[in-house]
């Protein structure tokens, strides 16, 4: 199904899934302004957005089904198997944040459904980012995001620590925002053009980049690499995600992240494929992100904490598969964003269930002898963690694999080497987490009596669960669809998986 | 005398705008800021873009403005604060790394405009004598621009959410 946005009503097609997750979301908002002081108000919210991203999910498949694409014409909007497989991320990150917000939201007396409203908005600016074919587009999506994500950072309002996470996300959000625009006014500057498919026409016929092109990628790239949480970017990543309310910093870790490489990767292929000057920066910022992070995650006792550096040195990895480039790069992120959402998700999930109320700094060592109390959600953390790690038999291992095997292939064997170096010392602070459950004993009887997570968290821990074990030994599949997504950026849309 | 007329508001912005980060009396500021904003309009009507020139003296430097003095006054910052800058050597400091900024930007200055943005005389005039001064803005923005201009009416609506969300009494 070729569809040309020239044509309202091929347009509202190609923006299906994010008109029904609008819709659904105003929808949402109505009910919310009705009903909106009981616990069950909330929950009954919680259920509506589950609803509304089933439904965007299945709007996702209908489209991609039918092979539905903008080729060929100049639009705003790309629809591409890029595009869908990245939505069903975005998607399934915030399906699995709602299941690990109820226990959490009703625990810590957070009954405001509006939570619910701004996850489904911030999801939508998410998929708009995915979708963006123009660098307007991009930067209102990236607006739209994160606006809403201010707004649940800081969500739990009497907690100090809650409030500060949330103005410092937002001052120096919009300050990295500024960068973009400039950046993003700059490019227009050197080519006359927003839209990505005529800046990368327009720079490949270009005999050298102009300085003011230059000076616009790299304002581009400080935007982006401030939301991707990048080494010399990330200062606000360890204090933001632990003063987040939990569930929120799950949803930061994994969506945002994963939308704002999204957006890197279809800007820098699709429009910067001819300048090769940023393959250096991203080289450095791959290296010392990777470095950076994994070793400032060492020194750290609190799990949350712990979580946001692993969270800045996963980036690093990513990294690596955006210097590597290519259809093997491109669909090496796709699959190891899959694993990193996963996996992130349900370690957070198990803190939310070890988490008390008002109390937030759950250490490693308070998590002694959580597997002869509570043996599956043990066992449950164990296999993040190992997936963390890149351990064999887990997607975090399949992951982590596929994206050497890119970078390696692209002659960037450097670069492959410091990613497994660092993945081994990240084993020094993923593994005492497992060595605490399984092999101390119980501090003081009964710690763990007050461990819950209600049945909604445990499905979400069980999907997570069989997820990293699914792709971990047959990954096949989300191979398949990786593959045919990272050709439909490189290739401009010409081949796409046989569903 | 249209290049006359440029250097003069540009320089004014330039200038008002440095003068609106360097105040320490943030209504000193915000007023230095109407300033700034006014010398955009002008320079906007150089541009032949009287439309949006009017808008951003009503929006901009009216209602905005406003907004902005409202929420000094109400938060009871009249008063100045402590300045940023510490010290003769953080100074000294700021003043080296601004004249690198401006070392490293003068290439932009020279280096060619493409040639899609490069309209030809009186075309900006032409279509306006076309379509009218309100036309030649709202065509584009509603037909090319039309995505983007329905993602920033989510956008807001999203930041009212937001905003009542934060500020509500009791949650």
């Amino acid at each position: 199904m070729n569809l040309n946005p020239a044509i309202p009503r091929d347009l509202l097609l190609s923006l299906l899934p994010e008109l029904v997750l609008t819709g659904w979301a105003l929808v949402l908002l109505l009910f919310v302004a009705w009903r909106h002081r009981t616990v069950w108000d909330l929950r009954i919210a919680g259920w509506l957005t589950l609803l509304a991203l089933v439904s965007t999910a299945v709007a996702i498949w209908w489209l991609w089904w039918n092979r539905a694409g903008v080729r060929g014409v100049v639009s705003m909007i790309a629809a591409d198997d890029f595009r869908w497989v990245a939505d069903w991320v975005f998607v399934g990150a915030a399906a699995l944040t709602v299941l690990i917000s109820f226990t959490y939201l009703e625990r810590e007396r957070l009954l405001a459904p509006e939570y619910h409203v701004l996850l489904l908005l911030g999801t939508l600016g998410m998929m708009l980012m995915a979708a963006g074919a123009d660098l307007i587009v991009i930067f209102l999506a990236l607006e739209l995001m994160s606006v809403a994500v201010y707004v649940l950072a800081g969500f739990d309002r009497r907690r100090a620590r809650s409030a500060e996470a949330a103005l410092k996300y937002f001052l120096l959000g919009a300050f990295a925002s500024g960068f973009l625009l400039y950046g993003i006014a700059l490019v227009y500057g050197a080519t006359g053009t927003t839209n990505l498919v005529l800046i990368g026409a327009r720079l490949s016929i270009a005999m050298r980049a102009s300085a003011m092109l230059l000076a616009g990628l790299a304002l581009l790239i400080v935007g982006f690499g401030f939301k991707i949480a990048a080494v010399p970017f990330h200062m606000w990543a360890p204090d933001v995600y632990d003063g987040a309310p939990t569930p929120v910093t799950a949803f930061m870790a994994t969506g945002v992240k994963a939308a704002a490489f999204a957006a890197l990767f279809r800007v820098m292929y699709q429009a910067f494929a001819a300048v090769p000057a940023w393959h250096d920066i991203m080289w450095w910022l791959a290296v010392i992100t990777m470095i950076g992070g994994n070793l400032f995650a060492l020194g750290q006792r609190s799990l949350k904490r712990m979580l946001a550096y692993s969270s800045v040195a996963h980036a690093g990895y990513l990294l690596v598969a955006v210097t590597a480039g290519g259809v093997a790069g491109t669909s090496a992120f796709l699959v190891y964003i899959v694993a990193y959402t996963l996996m992130s998700l349900g370690a957070f999930a198990v803190l939310i269930a070890k988490g008390r109320a008002g109390e937030s700094d759950v250490t490693i060592d308070d998590l002694s002898g959580l597997a002869a109390r509570r043996p599956w959600l043990a066992f449950a953390l164990a296999v993040c963690m190992l997936s963390l790690l890149g351990f064999p038999g887990t997607a975090g291992f399949i992951g982590k694999w596929y994206i050497l095997i890119a970078a390696t292939s692209a002659g960037q064997n450097t670069l492959a080497a410091i990613l497994v170096l660092t993945s081994v010392v990240s084993a020094g602070y993923y593994l005492p987490v497992i060595m605490a459950m399984y092999m101390k004993p119980e501090p003081i009887e009964a710690a763990h009596v007050d461990v819950c997570l209600d049945r909604w968290g445990r499905a979400a821990v069980a999907a997570v669960v069989v997820g990293l074990l699914l792709f971990g030994v047959w990954p096949n599949r989300l191979f398949d669809l990786a593959r045919a997504a990272g050709d439909s950026v490189h290739a401009g849309g010409t081949t796409t998986a046989a569903p | 005398m249209t290049l006359t007329v440029f250097w003069i508001f540009g320089v004014i912005a330039m200038g008002s705008g440095l003068l609106c980060i360097t105040r320490k009396n943030p209504i000193a500021s915000a007023l230095w800021l109407v300033v700034t904003l006014f010398a955009l309009a002008a320079l906007f009507v150089l541009l032949d873009a009287q439309f949006i020139a009017v808008l951003q003296v009503l929006v901009y430097a009216g209602a905005i403005m406003v907004l902005f003095l409202f929420v000094i006054m109400l938060l009871n910052l009249g008063r100045p604060g402590p300045t940023d800058i510490k010290g003769p050597l953080g100074l000294l400091g700021a003043t080296v790394l601004a004249g690198a900024l401006l070392l490293l930007l003068r290439p932009l200055g020279q280096a060619p405009l493409p040639a899609e943005i490069q309209l030809p005389p009186g075309t900006v005039a032409a279509l306006q004598q076309q379509r009218g001064m309100v036309g030649a803005v709202a065509t584009p923005l509603f037909d090319t621009y039309l995505v983007p201009f329905e993602i920033a009416s989510v956008l807001l609506l999203t930041a009212i959410v937001g905003a009542v969300v934060l500020a509500k009494r009791k949650l």
